[in-house]
Formats: structure tokens, sequence, C-alpha cells
């Protein structure tokens, strides 16, 4: 089965196309800046390089953050859209799972934080475990001070991944030596993870519904915030 | 010819199908209006979160009206700007989406353009030359068009857009969100007679000002309730509607018989104001200018103006690159597609 795989939950744009036997092509891009109106694109590359119809798809993954809202928005719309119009079954699959998928051979407590803008990140811990992962902890949304201290707490060792580990380096590497930054290869969510990790669902046919799709946005707009502290206070 | 037209510039999903750039099969809009009443005004992260949740179901809603498959769809057109750039970039990744999915044609287009397009659903092609006022929530402008999609920019306003400043007076007599339609009715009840209020900018050629304007509506509410006077509420929206539709008129017939135009044009949202529709109908009758002006419905942001607009560029050959993004502030005369050289 063909899955198209779609992530742009970060400054980074990637999708990828593969199967159970592998990925058979990806792009990456990230230059710093929003890339998303490529996203589309890329998928026309991909398959015109695979030579293979946009019929032969037979699933899309999506990166559903929680992330940078906008861009999420662009992922997951192209990926609902063709999910709708190819007829086809969508899987979303959360990024920072993405994240922490990719060092899930690491013995230790995994810790995936991604930059939320604004001098804060979206984190949660993991467990490996024989064949992926387990998420021990909700998506949460701090400071880099906040996660700190909850590394600080953790008696056990440590591993960190994520572009929040890039951006926030100083800061988190004040939780003490028990704490190892992952390489900044595995620093966004990958298209290509997201793929094989899509693959089982699609094979239990656990899908997501196309209309009910939404990103994790885990922090409200600020405008909801300002409302609902006027109404506490006034 | 079925375009798919889809709008998500502000605070509406709107998906249309129309045949031929004129025959609308289908035209839905989902209006979030609701969502933003508690803010008193559009919030782009609340919009944009809303226009993600409703543009899919708002595409099968529109083939179901239409009575059709979306295989039956031959192309798609999308407004690329101007907006709020998250609320775009929605319906501009649903639009790309589904023009890959089918392999159809795709082109960009420009929400003002829409908005005159408006005129084409009802009326047909317009013959050009003929000037266009167009105003809305965000735009107040005149321009020429001498041949099809080619805009000149003649005036726009120099502060508040027309239906801002709506907003902020009707919001100002205690009228709620969004005030303008409130205020045109309200104003029925008024007299517009009753206070004359600065004829704003009536000296600053095709441009328009509204701040003016507005301060005089504050400090004439001010004055009269310091000598213990409470201003009658219809009396202030009638006249302050009349202040502001009177210059509008005059401009536009002076920019009409300047450019030596038969046709004016009407388009944007503040279109749907009773006043200004009948006040430009009298001026144009007078000065024997062809007015053509959308119904109301089709005044206020829809995908079929879009869908419209898009099947005419279509015709000529035009398709946009796929690696469109958004533009907040695109200018009426950008160009966002380019001739196809096959
Ligand atoms: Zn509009």
């Amino acid at each position: 089965m063909l899955v198209l795989g779609i992530e742009t939950s970060t400054s980074q744009t990637t999708v990828a196309l593969g199967s159970e036997q592998g990925i058979i092509a990806a792009t990456v891009l990230s230059t710093g800046k929003m890339n998303h109106e490529v996203v589309m694109p890329n998928i026309t590359h991909l398959l015109r390089w695979a030579e293979v119809p946009i019929s032969s798809i037979g699933g899309v993954a999506v990166g559903l953050g929680p992330g940078l809202f906008t861009g999420m928005r662009v992922g997951i719309t192209t990926a609902k859209t063709l999910a709708q119009i190819l007829h086809v079954p969508i899987a979303g699959l959360a990024s920072l799972d993405v994240v922490a998928f990719s060092v899930r051979y690491s013995r230790r407590l995994i810790c995936a934080a991604l930059d939320a803008k604004r001098g804060e990140l979206f984190y949660a811990f993991y467990r490996p475990v024989p064949g992926g992962i387990t998420r021990q902890t909700d998506f949460d949304v701090g400071s880099p001070s906040r996660l700190t201290a909850e590394l600080e707490a953790r008696p056990e060792d440590v591993l960190l991944v994520g572009n929040a580990g890039l951006v926030y380096r100083r800061e988190l590497e004040e939780a003490g030596k028990h704490v190892e930054f992952a390489s900044a290869a595995y620093s966004f969510p990958a298209a290509t993870a997201l793929v094989e990790l899509a693959i089982p669902r699609f094979m239990r046919e656990d899908f997501d519904r196309v209309y009910d799709l939404k990103p994790y946005y885990v922090r409200k707009s600020d405008a909801e915030i300002a409302w609902d502290k006027r109404r506490r206070t006034g | 010819m079925r375009v798919l037209g889809i709008e998500t510039s502000c605070d509406e999903t709107a998906v249309a199908v129309v045949e031929d750039g004129r025959k609308i099969l289908a035209n839905l809009i989902s209006s979030q209006a609701h969502l933003h009443e508690k803010f008193g005004g559009v919030v782009p992260e609340v919009a944009s979160r809303a226009h993600l949740e409703s543009i899919n179901p708002l595409i099968t809603m529109a083939m179901v009206e239409a009575g059709m498959w979306v295989a039956d769809i031959d192309a798609v057109a999308v407004t690329v700007g101007p907006g709020l750039v998250g609320a775009l970039l929605v319906g501009i990744a649903a639009a790309k989406a589904v023009a890959v999915a089918l392999s159809v044609p795709f082109i960009g287009i420009n929400h003002l353009e829409g908005h005159i397009y408006a005129n084409v659903l009802t009326n047909g092609p317009i013959d050009e030359p003929y000037v266009c006022f167009l105003v809305s929530g965000g735009h107040t402008m005149l321009v020429h068009v001498p041949e099809p999609h080619l805009y000149e920019l003649l005036g726009q306003t120099l502060d508040d857009a027309a239906g801002e400043a709506f907003d902020k007076v009707a919001r100002f007599i205690g009228l709620g969100f969004p005030g303008g339609p409130a205020l045109d009715r309200l104003a029925q009840t008024g007299d517009p007679e009753a206070i004359r209020f600065p004829r704003a900018a009536i000296d600053r050629g095709y441009d328009f000002s509204l701040s003016g304007l507005k301060t005089a509506v504050v400090r004439y509410v001010r004055d009269e309730r310091a000598h213990v006077r409470e201003p009658a509420p219809e009396d202030i929206a009638a006249s302050f509607q009349e202040a502001v539709v009177e210059v509008q008129v005059t401009k536009t017939l002076a920019a009409a018989a300047d450019k030596g135009v038969r046709t004016i044009v009407l388009g944007g949202g503040v279109v749907a104001n009773s006043r200004l529709r009948s006040l430009m109908a009298k001026g144009a009758e007078e000065r024997g200018f062809e007015l053509l002006i959308p119904p109301p419905e089709l005044c206020t942001d829809n995908g079929a103006m879009i869908a419209s607009a898009g099947y005419y560029r279509l015709q000529r050959g035009e398709r946009t690159e796929l690696d469109v993004g958004a533009s907040p502030g695109l200018p009426l005369q950008a160009p966002t597609s380019e001739r196809d050289p096959a």
C-alpha cells in the first residue's frame, strides 16, 4: 500500500512516499523560514519522480502537531482534502510522537520537545518499548525553565530530542548531566518516520475521519486567553 | 466548464460551483460571525481554526447542492489575497489539493476582483471600459477598468475602510458586531438631515477619509450629553450614513465622468447598504450612467464570485503555479496568474 506522508508542523516542510517495503521518495526543506506553500509542488514532484500516478496513493498520513499553527493547518488541510477527493483513508499522528519515534532504540526515557515560538516549547515524555515508544504524559506547552525543572525532577537518564533542544540548549542544559541532547539530525518530525508509523495503522484499518481531523493546538489563541482572563477578573 | 471556487480570506468559509462563469450551481457560506462576536471583531487565529474545520464538509455539501461528483469539477479557483494570511492559507491548501487530486487547472484570484465578478454572475460579462467602486469591511477604492483584468487605481481610503467605520460607529451607539447591517437598518427609521456631519475628504481627489467623520460623531454625542440631551441613535445612524454615502456617490460619479465611461460597477460587502444603493442609483440615472449592482447576497464574501473570475481568467489561458502562497496585502493590480505558454 502506497502512503503519502505530510509533515509541516515545524519550520521544516517534508513529504514522503512509501509502503511496507520502505520509503520510495521524500523531500525536506528546512531553510529557516516557513515554506509551507511548497507542500503541494513537492507532492507532485515526488509522484513524478517515483513515476506513480496520484491514483495509486492508498492512504494519507499527516502530522497533527503540536507545532506552529499556520504550518499545521496547511499540512492538515492538504492531507484532508487529498484524502477526501481521492477517497482514501487518512491517519493523523502527533508530530511529537514522530520525533520521539526516531530515537526509539534508546534505552532511556525520551523527552520530545519542539519549539513553540514566543519563548515556549511543546513537549511530552516517552518510554521506548519493543517495536516503538509509548507516551507517558499529555502534550504540554511551557517555558524552557519549566521543562528544565521537570527534567531536574526526573532522577533517571533522559534523551532530549527535537528542535527545542537546539533553540533552548543553554536553558535546558541546566537540568543536569543526566540529560543528553540527541543529534540535530533528529530535530524535526520526519515525513519518512510518519509514513513508517502510519502503515501499521492503515493495515489494521485504524483510520481517522476526514471531517474530524484537527491539529493538536495545546495552546489557546491569544484572543481566547485574553478573553478568559477578562472573564475571570471581570 | 464547472469551476470550484474557494474563498477563506476573512471570517466566512465559502465554497461554490459555477458553470461557464455565470451559472451558480452551488454557493455555500459558513459564517463564523458567532465565533467572533464576543471579541467585537474578527480574530485571525479563531478564523483560521474555523476554516480548517469547515472547508472539507463544505466541499462535500457543495457537490450535493450542485448535484455532481467531485470528478465533474473542471477547474479550481481560490482567493490568494488580500486577507488574513492564516485564513487564506487554509483555502489555498484545500484548493491546490482538489486541483492536484483531480488533475485540473488551478488559478489564484484577487479577492477584490472577485467582488467585481459578483456583477458578472448577475448580468453577464461587463463591457469595458467602466469605473468600479469597491467598498467593504477592509477596502474603499475607486478603480478604472479599461480592458478585462486591467485595473487602474484612481483613489482609495487614507484611513478607515467604510465597513470598518460603520462597525465602529455602530459599536459607539450601542449596536452589536457586525454593526454595518444593524446601522443600516436603524438608519432607515432616522432622519438623514438631522445632524449635518462633515463631508470628509470631499476635496481629496478620488481618495477617501473617514477618521474625521468618526471623530465628529463621537464629539457630537459628547456635546449633546454635556447639555443633558440624549441624541436619538437612529438620527445619528442616518446622518452618519448620509455623510459617508454622499461622498462615495459624488466621487464615483465624478470618476466615471472623468474617465468618459458609460458604466459604473459596485462591489463589496458594504454595497449591501440600502442608502448607498439608492443614492448611487439616483445619481447614475440623473447623469445617464448604466449602474451594475450585485444582489445583496452576492455582495458579501462568497465562493461564486471567485469561481466566476477564475473562469474568465482560465478562458484566457491563465494558470497559477502550485507554489503560490497567501498575499495578505495583494493589490488589485498585481498579477495572480500567468498565461500558459502551452
Ligand atoms: Zn470581501
